[in-house]
């Protein structure tokens, strides 16, 4: 009972706060906006007992993530700006494709999905020694080779955003 | 135990998802482009932790996809911000539809 109402609250920060993030004329509270959703996407992967997603997605989506485009908002323009105005003409055909997609995607899922066995079963949480044995090792079901060209992509993307962005 | 089924998680993230299309399609700056992304891929990160948890709840390939996901997303955006910043700095500028000195 208490997970459902969690989960209620928590869907309709997700719903209502996207839609206003892509909505808002103003960047910052887009972005505020975004914040909210971030969270709540944190908290969702609470609901489904991962809490390493859950302190993932905090620590990384919403404190790091959120703070640079803060900090790249504020560079590039006044706090208070307001985006231009758009014609709702040019707006039709983005809501019109997002709104078929949305139509599409929720007709497959209620067909195909609600026949599958669709309730939370009693599970065996991950530990940190479960994920970290599975991060650091070599056989089936374990991650060490994306861990590692994953830091090979994080060295890449240091250097390359030092680069493209330094002082000349 | 009364828990939300599985299709309540994958509604959930179809809308957040469609959200950031309509964001990436009809926005003009070009932070806010990157911020509807940035929706898109959390709605697709939801439902690979969703699957996982409902589907195959003895196995972690769900989990170890989203923090994948996370990382490659927080390095993208990173990259992207700095090109970002190097076009303000250099035209003055970040609209997409003014940004068009390339165009032949």
């Amino acid at each position: 009972m208490a997970q459902q109402i969690i989960f209620y609250v928590l869907a309709v920060v997700i719903v209502v706060f996207s839609i206003l993030s892509v909505t808002s004329r103003r960047i910052l509270r887009a972005a505020t906006y975004l914040l909210f959703v971030l969270l709540a996407t944190a908290g969702l992967y609470m609901l489904m007992e991962y809490q390493f997603l859950f302190g993932v997605q905090i620590s990384v989506y919403a404190g790091g993530i959120m703070v640079l485009y803060i900090f790249s908002i504020l560079l590039t323009s006044h706090a208070g700006d307001k985006a231009k105005q758009v014609s709702w003409k040019r707006l039709l055909p983005a809501f019109m494709a997002a709104l078929a997609g949305v139509l599409v995607c929720l007709h497959i899922v209620y067909h195909s999905v609600s026949k599958l066995v669709a309730s939370l079963q009693v599970f065996k949480e991950p530990t940190m020694q479960d994920i970290g044995t599975a991060l650091m090792g070599t056989g089936k079901g374990q991650y060490l080779l994306p861990f590692e060209s994953i830091s090979v992509l994080l060295l890449a993307c240091i250097i390359g955003g030092i680069m493209i962005a330094r002082k000349r | 135990m009364n828990n939300m089924p599985l299709i309540a998680y994958l509604i959930v993230s179809s809308i957040m998802f469609f959200a950031g299309v309509y964001g990436f399609l009809s926005r003009r700056n070009m932070l806010t482009i990157l911020m509807s992304l940035e929706l898109m891929l959390n709605a697709a990160d939801i439902n690979f932790a969703a699957f996982n948890r409902f589907l195959y709840p003895g196995q972690l390939d769900g989990v170890f996809f989203t923090l994948f996901a996370i990382g490659v997303s927080a390095a993208e955006t990173a990259v992207a911000i700095a090109i970002i910043i190097n076009i303000y700095r250099n035209l003055k500028n970040i609209y997409v539809d003014e940004v068009n000195k390339m165009k032949f």
